[in-house]
């Protein structure tokens, strides 16, 4: 039984802030095409995890492999040109600009020929198709006003814009950071819907979340993290949302693992 | 076993209720006024530009309404345009510059003695002036953006700095308007006067026109100009977005040392000598900021555009050409202009609320 090549690994990553050690020699990996909740106590390490798999923190040791070959993150541009997107849970986005323009922000089109070059006009219209097209695939929109300022929409039509921005430009990994602890219930599920329509265009998905009943809805595989590093990873068919607070807690140690001391 | 209490299948069934729905909610006349506003934040500054021409217009009549007459404003107001174009910039990114008008009177010193001190030709002198802005204006932005100090902090002290150091290097020694015209006309080029039709304007005017408009398009129309707006607005995001916020804000504090030089530049071809003691060094950074305010930029940035504050400028003209003319004291206009702020800022706090 061979186990498919991970999408994205990781292996013993280490990262320290002063005395804290906040990764203490942590393995990760995602499997092509699944959604992969990482889930764990507050202070367990997932955000230091998130970010060094995103680019926006460096780790001091360790090695993160892309496809099998290593890559090496100094920002969140270089792991963006990587193809991995990340929807962070304050949505980065600009509230006073469009759609449009927060859905191409630091990858602006600009038009072909003389117009594009000397004088660096946006290509508007290509933008704003783009945007309206994505958009549309993910099924977020009945109306389109694609020059609305971000500003004028719910929390959840934000969310799902900076999802659909993600799922725009993450041709490899879309990294979710707690996409749905702001929001109510309803929209909670839109957002869930929208996580399972990036799968189904075989977008693999790492979803953080503290939601319990919506990480075993939704994913394939959970990654329980503890104390800086990874302390198991479940099948949630396998297993009750019970085990998995008890995992992430400390309260139960699951099977074959040694509770570090 | 994970099958947990099926408490959100209600939702499940009956999601069609408009999750995203970008309908406006709020229509009517008042909401498209609002919505309007919103979008162009020029409009409330232009709305009350015209309103003030129309106002003078009636008291004075044609010797207001007079091409001449219109045209002097744009020629009063082209040092405090210039300025408050770069000013604009910086409010943009949530910033604020005290020491534009003093740039730009060193800027205009260094022109004058780099020609007179030393014989450098005026062609180049001139380029020798803007990069002294520019490099002025680089500091600046070096200490926001890498020592993360406040831009009012930075620019306080550069103020002064500059200041001082115009009067040191100056040994505030003015260059008479006299000897530039015959030594070095080149000087005061911006000060060449053309009329058309009637209206006489100064490549100075042309020149304000030029930076506001390219501005403009700048702003509007191209990726830094996007850059701009969202490093003003929210500058985690924006870094996270994938914004250069360092490279964004290098480049309009050098931008904005630039049109400081450019000022100072004006203001030669405008009083046609050299003063370290020219005023702008000491309010123009308070008339610029007016103008921005008036001109309905947001001082907690990524909100507002360069027309309005270029309106700003032009209603201070209007209120102070027209009152003149209607001889009333001048301690009007600053009673005016004052009121003109607190409604601007307050019409701002209006319209930065999305939904009522």
């Amino acid at each position: 039984m061979t186990a498919p090549t991970p999408l994205l690994e990781a292996k013993g990553l280490v990262k320290r802030y002063g005395r804290v050690t906040a990764l203490d020699h942590c393995d990760f990996d995602l499997l092509p095409g699944e959604i992969l909740a990482v889930i764990g106590d507050n202070g367990a390490g997932k955000s230091t995890l998130i970010k060094a798999l995103s680019g926006a923190i460096r780790p001091n040791a360790g090695e993160i492999l892309l496809n099998g070959s290593p890559v090496q993150f100094d920002s969140p541009n270089d792991a963006r040109a990587a193809g991995i997107e990340t929807v962070y849970q304050t949505l980065a986005m600009s509230p006073a600009l469009s759609i449009a323009d927060n859905m191409f922000m630091g990858r602006e089109l600009r038009m072909p020929g003389l117009m594009g070059k000397l004088f660096r006009k946006l290509d508007r219209k290509r933008m704003e198709d783009f945007s309206r097209q994505k958009l549309a695939e993910l099924g977020l929109m009945t109306i389109q006003n694609i020059h609305q300022p971000v500003e004028t929409l719910s929390g959840g039509q934000r969310q799902g814009v900076a999802v659909a921005r993600a799922a725009a430009f993450g041709s490899s990994v879309v990294i979710l950071d707690e996409p749905t602890a702001a929001l109510g219930v309803k929209e909670s599920r839109r957002v869930l819907d929208l996580i399972q329509e990036v799968r189904a265009r075989g977008i693999p998905i790492i979803l953080i979340s503290h939601n319990m009943p919506h990480v075993f809805e939704v994913a394939d595989r959970v990654h329980v993290h503890r104390l800086g590093r990874r302390l198991c990873v479940i099948d949630p068919k396998q297993h009750s949302m019970s085990d998995a607070v008890a995992y992430m807690t400390g309260a139960a140690v699951p099977e074959g693992v040694a509770e570090p001391v | 076993m994970a099958s947990a209490d099926p408490f959100e299948d209600v939702v499940k069934s009956r999601r069609e209720e408009g999750f995203a729905e970008f309908e406006p909610t709020r229509k009517g006349l008042w909401g498209r006024f609002h919505e309007a506003l919103h979008t162009t934040p020029a409009l409330v500054p232009l709305i009350v530009l015209l309103a003030a021409l129309v106002v003078f217009g009636v008291l004075l009549g044609g010797k207001f309404f007079s091409p001449f007459a219109l045209t002097l404003i744009l020629q009063q107001v082209q040092i405090v345009g210039v300025l408050a174009a770069a000013q604009a910039l910086i409010i943009l990114t949530a910033g604020i510059d005290l020491s534009v008008g003093a740039v730009a009177v060193l800027c205009s010193v260094l022109m004058g003695q780099i020609t007179f001190r030393y014989g450098v030709p005026a062609v180049a002198a001139v380029p020798i002036g803007l990069a002294a802005g520019t490099a002025i204006g680089a500091v600046n932005g070096w200490l926001v953006s890498r020592i993360k100090l406040p831009p009012f902090i930075v620019t306080l002290g550069m103020w002064q700095i500059v200041l001082a150091v115009n009067y040191l290097y100056s040994r505030n020694e003015t260059i008479r308007a006299r000897d530039i015209e015959t030594q070095a006309p080149f000087l005061q080029v911006l000060g060449t006067k053309f009329t058309l039709g009637g209206a006489v304007l100064t490549l100075g005017v042309v020149l304000m026109l030029a930076v506001v408009l390219g501005l403009a398009y700048a702003l509007r129309s191209t990726a830094w100009g996007r850059h701009v707006y969202a490093v003003g607005d929210d500058p985690e995001a924006a870094q996270l977005a994938g914004v250069d916020r360092h490279k964004t804000l290098m480049s309009v504090y050098m931008l904005v040392g630039f049109i400081c030089g450019l000022a100072g530049w004006v203001m030669i071809g405008r009083y046609g000598s050299v003063s370290p003691s020219a005023t702008t060094g000491v309010i123009g950074n308070i008339q610029a900021i007016t103008a921005v305010v008036i001109g309905g930029i947001s001082l907690f940035g990524g909100r507002g555009s360069i027309l309005g504050a270029f309106f700003g400028a032009l209603i201070v003209g209007v209120f102070e050409l027209g009152l003149r003319m209607s001889g009333a004291d001048p301690q009007w206009t600053y009673l005016l202009i004052g009121v003109l702020i607190i409604a601007a800022v307050t019409i701002d706090q209006w319209i930065r609320k999305v939904t009522q």
